[in-house]
Order: structure tokens, then C-alpha cells, then sequence
């Protein structure tokens, strides 16, 4: 009798979504001037959650007055008392983990393990570290006095909604500014919980203005006249017609984009740790993830043995229910991003790369992709170049360090990279050598909030996270 | 006086004619001229004919930052020491050759001697200053991570690559200084677009560079019309950053929108005097912050890991 | 696991001599600490319920080395001991019996009669356990005292002096002397003390050296020192079975001893079992728990998932 593990879901009940919201706009939940709505979705099985409030031009108009007016209370309070608040924030999301971690998991569609043991507790920790920072500017090295920006328009995108909301309001407050945010269209649920946590902790009106809606939103709130500080997190193309819009003006730009990490592994690598450093770089987060290692780079003389030990651990992942405890890999985010992994991994076939799934059985309704590796992949392929932003693995192979440093340098990203091996001046050279933003040295997608985090090249300018992460929101 | 009739001077007293200096672009080591074969007049303040400068086309700024790319791997990878001792050789070689920028720049600029020495004087002092900042501004701005975890984190700037750079149109000397040092002194390499109407002192300064142990390919110094040779270099995929120090409002838009193609760092011009002491910004726009985790956990099995 | 995967014959080879043997046990893939126990605490957050949780605990107490290695041990003791292995939950015939008691060697006959034609095996620890410290002699008279007096499995202590000092011959000799002592009807588990051997280096080279020198089991440690049996250090020896099996075909068992109390404990252990060697180990051939206490635990979460209450220590037997 083998040991099959019993369904163990966590409870629902503990999360209560309305049938609908409006925006979140100076403090209060408003309708949209429109009064247009969309429905959020469950991507792990297609039932509706709620309906959200869209916002237009004219909302973003009125959030951003909303920001503009908070503005100088907020920024003129010591910043001993606007660290206050960002504690109390950092205490209510961790009293509030779990519902948190069950509603992100319900929207976003990824394994409440995630959202319970990675997301949730470094939105709490993002929140803690920046609350620190408040009443300490002075020593961030940014001079005397710092001073913040104004109105910050942020946008999210769907892959960690809250983390991501979290790693842009928390050092946009600390430093005294506003905020207007805009989550992504599919993930509107968590900022909107966000809101109701703003309320709960007292923090002033029109600090934080939250506008569920769609990329137009997005765009009426870089072009806004009266924004001072734009930060995006998505995809490369939305970057650069972004940093379009903001050319030619005072606006501060930070931006991070997409990726093509390479994982490399040396032939003198911890294998059975590099394995899971692999299945670790790709599949979490279904792969959605703008610092996946999505290129292995294996050293050719352990490429069989190491593939060998891939395909065995990948038949032991659990892809399902994403509010089962046991489940690793859970829905992708939505039926659009479904059909783009789709495509990508026919490319990937037509162009010729081997293509392998563990045995692997997906639910019938909901967005679903089983993890999938390619061999016989070269820098040629589609595959290897683009983003795919799916549970889609990539397998090259080289022959020595430099060659190693080459193809993984060979792209227009610059986000992450990964290295195996056991010689620890190998690690130091290459990682000195690979243009990327964060190098995993044996490890991979660890993450924190006094690490600073950004890309070099098309993944982006700027770094989240640490005290680096203070600038982007100072006038400096 | 202007230097023409200083010349003229000098030709009746010694009837002796002096030698012009034909003025050349500076890219990869050597001394080009224009591949298009085109030179404009360049003038003093006053109106008088001071130089043809060779008007550089969008071939020379392609080669300009081929050889900038060539040079940024030895650059980057010289030791911050070595690169300081390079940028105070080029303020020893320009201390030695000071009177012949003071000429220069009094006459770009329409400046009395003295204010020209004075701005050349500070010029010799940033080199100066910006040699002393190679081997501290890591240690400034980077640093280890304490992150809640097993793992050694450790944060370093690196420099972002080629780095096109207008030089500022009016401070023809120590504002191109003032924007050149802090994009070298960190390790990239750099194409430069001299001031268009005043571009003698940029292409004398390739001189000094060329003497001064400073690698070919690492300062590139182009002069022509700024907006044409600008375009391409913002458009341009193997450039990483532009500084647009000497772009007007509507060219710095240009250029933006243009340097969005590759998401180039973008430096916007903004209102400097170049005679104050600089802050690290003008370092800090040109630099990436490179971040790496190392596993550190228990020293064994039998440790306190557990 | 060197890079290209020799046969069963290359590895015969790499026993040829101390620095054969070396070359090879150093040739193994390194372990990172950090990632081993971070996997190892991911599989720890498996959540186990219902008709999972019920087949766990089943299959756990079926792999239990009920032991007692006291000084005070007696016949009485002992006798006690093989009771509850025969009838772990005397409220419950259902619950399946241990896999063996596990005593000193002047105890085996005792405690074979006491588990006498129930199917529960009686191990014996010798070789001068737990310190080993002893001449080779002694050692196999020891093993061979057990193994006359009836044991069906003898748990050896290897020389991990000779290990730490790099003299890895010479412990794979003596493993092989014992094995040889253990004769046709004894099955012989190797026990690392991986608490002395001290990196996870050490460990999987001590896996594969016991395996090389033919054990049929590999065990963490003799519950006598500071840190015995761990999730990590238990993970990395089900690698080094599994990937031994991968290589020579030879299937090796594993038994993590000392320190795993409660239900809790067992069910992740089992979990590391089920996603890193396989289903083939889940069998009390190839798994088994050296403890104690971990019993009575199994047996109260048993009693607890057949009524829906919770149990109490007066409801399961103390010895």
C-alpha cells in the first residue's frame, strides 16, 4: 500500500469576501465614477469571488488629489510617528496571516504552503524592517534630512500581490510620501483587505488610495500630472512604455521587469541541494516569478546524472487544490497567462527542444500547467530567450566556467542567476561575472527585506528592499 | 585679446608662423577623424575662428561605443586601486599641461585669464577628488545584509556598462570633467559628445587621457552637433546609460523616450555648479547593485542548528 | 555518486586500498548544510490527516526497535519489554506488533522468549556499543554471543575514531568482519553516531562506506549522545540508500535512532522516507525507528483517531 496523503485543506471560513468592493480612495470605499465593475476570479477552479470596482482616468484623478492633499500632513509628522503606524501595520498582517494567506491563495490561484510560509511573512517583515527606517533617514546616507517625493503612483502586478504592495507602500510611507496603488486586474482582493488594515490601524486619510483596474488605470496614474514618483513591477514591455510616458519630466522612475535567470551547476555542485535549488528557481509560484531560474545551465559532464535526479524529484511534486497543505504547485494565475505558457512551450517543440512532464493529472476546471522541462535546448531557442513566466524549465548545457558566464550573461535581462558548486572562490569569480542584480550562491528565490532586490539591463532600475530601497522614494 | 590675434602678433615680432593644431576625435585609443569626413568651425566667444572640429556622424558613435565596450571588461575589472592611480595620473598629466587649457578655455568660454585658470585649477581637483572616491564607494554604498536567515548577504555596486554621457554645453572643461570622472571612476567606460559650440578643451582632454595610463576605449570623445550624434547613441542597444547633462529640455525628452527602447539609466540634466564639491549622485546613477546570498548555516551535523 | 556512475564492479574496485577508498568517499558530492535542512523542514510541513494519518501511525509502530539499553536492564525488564512488542495496545488487537525489541546481548535469549512466534525480531547492539571502543577480538566475540544466543539482527557501533582520523580501511574491514560474524541468519545494522561524526560530509561518507562493506542497514546513532537521530541527517541517508540501490542494485535499509518521541516526530520521518527513497522503504525491512518512548505516543494518537478523544498516559502500558 503506498502512503497517498489524505486531502488536508485548509479552512475557508477564516477568510470573508464580500460579493463586492468599490476603490479605496481617501479613506473611504467609493464606486468608480463609471460606476464600472469586474469580476475576480479563483484560477484554480473559475468561480467568481467577487466584483471589484474598476477604476477610470477620473478615479485615479481623484485618488491622486486624495494623495496629493494626505501629502502634507503625512510628510510633515516625525517620522517616530509614521513608523508607528507602519508597525501597527506589520503587527495587524501578522494577526491576520492566515485569512490573508487563504484569500491570497483563493485569488491568486498559488499553494497555500506558499502564501502561508513565504508570502505572508515577509509582507509582515517588509512592513517591520521600513517602520524602523522612518525616524532614521538622517543615517540612511542620503544626506541630512531627506526629504520624500510627493504623490508615489505604484503599480503591481498578479504574481505576490501583497508582497508586492507591501515591498511599494512600505518604503513610500516611511519616507513621507502618499501613495495611490493600482493592483493588478486579476489579484484585486489582498489590497483591498490592505485597505480595511489601513482603517484598522488608524492611518490617516488618502495615505493610501488603492485603485483595483486595468492596464488604462495603470496608465492614466504614471501619466498623472500631479504624480511625483512612479514604481512598476511587471513585464519589460509595460517598463519601457512606461519610461515613455515619464520621459521629459520631474517624475522618479524605478522599474522592475522581467527575467531569464540561469541556474548553474557545476559538476562539483551539492547535487541533491541543487536539485531542489532548481525545482526551487523554476516552480515556485508556478514559475511566475520575474527571478525564476527558468535556464538550467548544467556543466556537461553531470547533465545526465543531475537530469536523472530532476525527473525523479519532479514526479514527486503535488500539483492541485492550492488550499491543500500538500499541494506544490497550484493554479496559474489565469486563463491569458495559460495560453502564453502554452504557446511558449510549443514553440519550444516545434523548434525542436525534448519536452518532459512528470505523470501528472490536472484538474479539470481552472488554469492548470504541469511542470514541464526541456532538453536539447540551445541559446537559439525561443525558449531560452524569452520570458515565459510559467512552471517551464530550459536545459542547456556547457563545458567550462567561462563558457558558463557567457550564455548566462547572453540575454537582455539582468535580474537573477544561480551558482553550484562546492569551491567556494568559483562561487565568488563567477558571481562577480554574471550581470544580475541577485546571485543565489547554492540556494535560490530566497528573499528579505534588508536585501536590496532589481535588475541589471531590460530587468529594470532601482533596488526594493534595504536601505537602497529608501532612494527610490527620496528626493535624492 | 583674442588667440587669433595673439598669432598674428607673434608672427611679426618673430616671423615665425606657429603650428595650428588639427583637432581629432578620441575613440579607442587613438585619434580618428571624422569617418564622414565633415569638420565645423568652432569660434571663440567673440565670433573668431578658433579650429575646425571634426562633426562627428552616427558611424563614429557606433565606433565609439564598440571601443567603449571593448575596454569596459579590463575597466570594470582593473582594481578600484588601480583606477584611482589612473585618474590621478590624468590630474598630474593635466597640472603639466594646464596652460595650454587655460588658453583654451578662456577662449571657449569667453573667460579672463585668471577665472579660466581657476576653472582648470578645479578641473585638475576633481580628477583629484573622484581618484580618491574608486576604492571607498563600495564600502559606502554597499555592504552585508542582515537578512533573517543562514545566509551571508552581501550588497556591491558594479558599474552599469557604456555610459553615454552629453557633456554640459557652457562649462565646456570642468563640467565635462565634472561628468566624466564619476562615470570612469566606478569602473564603466564612456562616449562623450563635447560641447557643440565649445568642444577644443573635450577633444585636448583626450590628449591628456591618452598619456595618463588610461586604457583606450574608455573615455571616447566625440564632438559635432549634439542632438544628431545623441540620438543614436539613445537609441543605441549596447549602451547602457546616458547622462544628459547637456541636452535642452526638448532633446532631453527625445532622448529619454528614445533610451526607453533598452531601459538605459537616465541621468536628466539638472542646474549644477560645477565649481561646488560634488556628492556621490553623479557615481551612484551609473552604478547597479549587484546582491549575493551564500548559505552560512551550522558548521556541521552536530551543531547548534537544530 | 561520482560523476559518471560506475558499475557494481567499479565500486567492488574502490575498496582496493585506503586510498581507493578515500579518493572515492572524498569524490562524493558535497552537502550544503543550509539546503539539506531547509528540505528537510519543508517536508516536515506535510500535512498528514484522517486515513493518511491512520496508515502512518500503523506503519510506524510496525517499524519500531522497541529497545531498553540500560545498565539496570533484567530478564523482568526484558520480558515486559517483548510483551509490548507483541501486543503494543493490549486494548487493541488490531494494532500491528513492533518490528523488534533491541537489547544487550546477555538479554537476546530472554528476549526472544518473550516474542517467540510472534514475528517480532530480536536485535542485539554489540561491537562494544555504543563506545566501540575495543579490540576487533572482543568485538566479534561480542557480535557472536548475540548471534548464538538468537538474535536476528545485530546493530553495530563503527571505530568512529578511525573514521574521524581518515583510516577508512580499516572501518570498512572491521564492518566487513562483523558482517561476516553476523553469518547467513543475523542482518546487520551499522550505527555512524552521526552526533560524533559531525559534518553531513562525514555522513554520507560513512553511508556509503557501510554500505560498501555490506550492512544492511545504515543507523543514524546509538541514542547515547547529544544529538541523534535528526530529519536532516536522516534525509541525507535515505539518499545515500537510494542512490546506492540506483548504482549497485542493492537495497539498503535505514533506521534513524534516539531522540523521535512523538507521533508528530514519526509521521515526518515517514514523509522524508515516501519522497526521498520511495515506497520501497516503507516496509519494516527497509525502515525502522530505534526508540522508546515514540510507542506509547503512536499508540495514544492511534486511540485517539479510533474514538475521536483524546488519550491519556494511564491508557497505554508503561513498559
Amino acid at each position: 500500500m503506498a502512503f497517498e496523503y489524505a486531502p488536508a485543506p485548509e479552512s475557508r471560513a477564516i477568510v470573508d469576501i464580500a460579493p463586492s468592493y468599490g476603490l479605496f480612495i481617501d479613506g473611504e470605499f467609493t464606486e468608480a465614477a463609471d460606476g464600472k465593475v469586474f469580476k475576480t476570479v479563483s484560477p484554480s477552479t473559475e468561480e467568481v469571488l467577487s466584483e471589484v470596482a474598476q477604476a477610470g482616468a477620473e478615479d485615479v484623478d481623484r485618488a491622486v488629489k486624495a494623495a496629493r492633499k494626505a501629502f502634507q500632513k503625512w510628510s510633515a509628522l516625525p517620522g517616530s510617528e509614521r513608523a508607528k503606524y507602519l508597525f501597527r501595520i506589520a503587527r495587524i498582517v501578522q494577526e491576520r496571516s492566515r485569512e490573508l494567506a487563504v484569500l491570497e491563495t483563493l485569488d491568486n490561484g498559488k499553494p497555500i504552503k506558499e502564501t502561508r510560509d513565504a508570502d505572508l511573512p515577509l509582507v509582515a517583515a517588509h512592513f517591520f524592517y521600513y517602520a524602523g527606517w522612518a525616524d532614521k533617514l538622517d543615517h540612511a546616507g542620503y544626506g541630512a534630512n531627506p526629504r520624500p517625493l510627493g504623490v508615489a503612483g505604484q503599480v503591481i502586478p498578479w504574481n505576490f500581490p501583497l508582497l508586492m504592495l507591501a515591498w511599494k507602500i512600505a518604503p513610500a510611507l516611511a519616507t513621507g510620501n502618499t501613495v495611490v496603488l493600482k493592483p493588478a486586474e486579476t489579484t484585486p482582493l489582498s489590497a483591498l483587505f490592505f485597505a480595511d488594515i489601513c482603517r484598522q490601524a488608524g492611518l490617516p486619510k488618502g495615505v493610501v488610495n488603492i485603485l483595483p483596474g486595468y492596464g488604462d488605470a495603470g496608465a492614466a496614474l504614471v501619466a498623472h500630472p500631479d504624480v511625483n514618483k512612479v514604481a512598476f513591477t511587471g513585464s519589460t514591455a509595460v517598463g519601457k512604455e512606461i519610461a515613455r510616458t515619464v520621459a521629459g519630466t520631474r517624475k522618479k522612475l524605478t522599474l522592475e521587469l522581467g527575467g531569464k535567470g540561469a541556474n548553474i551547476v557545476f559538476d562539483d555542485a551539492p547535487i541533491d541541494q541543487a536539485v531542489e535549488g532548481i525545482v526551487t528557481g523554476i516552480f515556485f509560484n508556478q514559475g511566475q516569478v520575474c527571478c525564476a531560474g527558468s535556464r538550467l545551465l548544467v556543466q556537461e559532464s553531470v547533465q545526465d546524472e543531475l537530469l536523472d535526479s530532476l525527473k525523479r524529484r519532479l514526479s514527486t511534486l503535488r500539483l492541485g487544490d492550492p488550499l491543500d497543505k500538500n499541494t506544490d504547485i497550484g493554479a496559474i494565475n489565469s486563463a491569458e497567462q495559460l495560453a502564453r505558457i502554452t504557446a511558449l512551450a510549443e514553440q519550444g517543440e516545434a523548434e525542436g527542444a525534448e519536452r518532459w512532464s512528470p505523470a501528472c493529472e490536472l484538474p479539470s476546471a481552472g488554469y492548470w500547467f504541469a511542470p514541464t522541462l526541456f532538453t536539447n535546448v540551445t541559446q537559439a531557442h525561443t525558449i531560452a530567450r524569452d520570458e515565459i513566466f510559467g512552471p517551464v524549465l530550459s536545459v542547456l548545457t556547457f563545458r567550462t566556467p567561462d563558457e558558463a558566464v557567457a550564455k548566462a550573461n547572453n540575454t537582455q535581462y539582468g535580474l537573477s542567476a544561480g551558482i553550484w558548486t562546492e569551491k567556494g572562490s568559483r562561487i565568488l569569480a563567477v558571481a562577480n561575472k554574471l550581470r544580475a542584480g541577485v546571485v543565489w550562491s547554492n540556494t535560490f528565490n530566497k528573499f528579505d527585506p534588508a536585501s536590496p532586490f532589481g535588475g541589471y539591463k531590460e530587468s529594470g532600475f532601482g533596488r526594493e528592499g534595504g536601505r537602497h530601497g529608501l532612494e527610490a522614494y527620496l528626493d535624492v | 585679446m583674442s588667440e587669433k590675434t595673439e598669432k598674428s602678433e607673434k608672427i611679426e615680432k618673430t616671423e615665425r608662423l606657429s603650428v595650428f593644431k588639427t583637432y581629432k576625435l578620441y575613440v579607442g585609443g587613438k585619434f580618428p577623424r571624422s569617418e564622414s569626413g565633415r569638420v565645423y568651425e568652432v569660434s571663440d566667444s567673440k565670433g573668431n575662428w578658433l579650429a575646425n572640429a571634426p562633426q562627428s556622424s552616427r558611424k563614429d558613435a557606433r565606433d565609439a561605443v564598440v571601443a567603449a565596450r571593448k575596454a569596459f571588461g579590463g575597466w570594470a575589472g582593473a582594481t578600484a586601486y588601480n583606477r584611482g592611480q589612473v585618474l590621478y595620473r590624468v590630474a598630474e598629466m593635466l597640472e603639466g599641461r594646464k596652460e595650454q587649457f587655460v588658453r583654451e578655455v578662456a577662449d571657449a568660454e569667453g573667460l579672463s585669464k585668471p577665472k579660466a585658470a581657476a576653472v582648470v585649477d578645479a578641473a585638475v581637483d576633481r580628477w583629484v577628488w573622484y581618484a580618491g572616491w574608486t576604492d571607498k564607494i563600495a564600502q559606502v554604498i554597499g555592504g552585508a545584509n542582515p537578512v533573517a536567515g543562514p545566509y551571508f548577504n552581501l550588497s556591491s555596486p558594479e558599474p552599469t556598462g557604456v555610459v553615454a554621457v552629453v557633456a554640459p554645453q557652457e562649462s565646456s572643461f570642468l563640467g565635462l570633467v565634472s561628468v566624466v570622472a564619476p562615470v570612469i571612476a566606478t569602473g564603466n567606460t564612456a562616449v562623450v559628445i563635447a560641447s557643440e559650440k565649445a568642444p577644443l578643451p573635450a577633444l585636448s582632454l583626450g590628449e591628456v587621457l591618452a598619456t595618463s595610463d588610461v586604457p583606450g576605449g574608455v573615455v571616447n570623445i566625440l564632438s559635432g552637433r549634439t542632438a544628431e550624434i545623441a540620438a543614436p547613441l539613445a537609441a543605441h542597444q549596447d549602451v547602457n546609460a546616458i547622462d544628459l547633462a547637456g541636452a535642452d529640455e526638448v532633446l532631453a525628452k527625445e532622448l529619454e523616450i528614445a533610451a526607453a527602447d533598452n531601459l538605459k539609466r537616465v541621468l536628466r540634466p539638472q542646474a549644477v555648479d560645477y565649481f561646488e564639491t560634488p556628492g556621490t549622485d553623479r557615481m551612484t546613477a551609473f552604478l547597479e547593485t549587484k546582491t549575493v546570498w551564500h548559505p552560512t548555516g551550522s558548521l556541521g551535523a552536530s551543531g547548534s542548528s537544530y | 555518486m561520482p560523476t559518471t556512475a560506475p558499475t557494481a564492479h567499479a565500486l567492488s574496485d574502490v575498496t582496493a586500498s585506503d586510498s581507493t577508498l578515500r579518493r572515492f568517499l572524498h569524490g562524493l558530492p558535497g552537502v550544503d548544510a543550509v539546503g539539506l535542512e531547509a528540505r528537510a523542514a519543508s517536508l516536515g510541513t506535510r500535512s498528514i490527516k484522517t486515513t493518511a494519518k491512520a496508515y502512518a501511525i500503523d506503519l510506524a509502530i510496525s517499524m519500531v526497535d522497541l529497545t531498553t539499553l540500560e545498565g539496570a536492564d533484567t530478564p523482568g525488564k526484558v520480558r515486559a519489554l517483548g510483551a509490548k512488542a507483541v501486543h503494543p495496545d493490549p486494548t487493541d488487537r488490531t494494532t500491528p506488533t513492533t518490528a523488534a525489541v533491541c537489547v544487550y546481548p546477555d538479554m537476546v535469549a530472554v528476549a526472544k522468549e518473550a516474542v517467540a512466534g510472534s514475528g517480532v525480531k530480536v536485535a542485539s547492539v554489540a561491537t562494544a556499543f555504543p563506545a566501540g571502543r575495543a579490540a576487533l577480538d572482543v568485538k566479534l566475540a561480542d557480535v557472536r554471543d548475540a548471534v548464538a544466543a538468537g538474535a536476528d539482527e545485530i546493530d553495530m557501533v563503527i571505530d568512529r575514531g578511525a573514521f574521524l582520523a581518515g583510516r577508512y580501511l580499516k572501518v570498512y574491514d572491521e564492518i566487513v568482519a562483523v558482517k561476516e560474524a553476523c553469518g547467513t541468519s543475523a542482518r546487520l545494522k551499522v550505527i555512524f553516531e552521526t552526533g560524533e561524526l559531525s559534518t553531513y560530509d562525514n555522513i554520507r561518507r560513512a553511508s556509503w562506506l557501510g554500505m560498501l562493506a555490506g550492512a544492511d542497514f545504515i543507523k543514524t546513532s546509538t541514542g547515547k549522545v547529544a544529538v541523534n537521530a535528526t530529519p536532516a541527517n536522516t534525509l541525507l541517508m535515505l539518499e545515500a540508500v537510494r542512490d546506492f540501490r540506483a548504482q549497485t542494485g542493492t537495497q539498503v535499509g535505514v533506521k534513524p535512532a534516539g531522540g523521535i518521541r512523538t507521533t508528530k516526530d514519526a509521521i515526518k520521518f515517514l514523509v522524508l522516507v515516501n519522497e526521498t527513497a520511495g515506497e520501497d522503504w516503507l516496509d519494516n525491512h527497509w525502515f525502522r525507528f530505534g526508540a522508546s518512548s515514540l510507542l506509547n505516543d503512536l499508540l495514544m494518537q492511534r486511540q485517539k483517531l479510533a474514538t475521536g478523544r483524546y488519550s491519556g498516559p494511564d491508557y497505554v502500558t508503561v513498559d
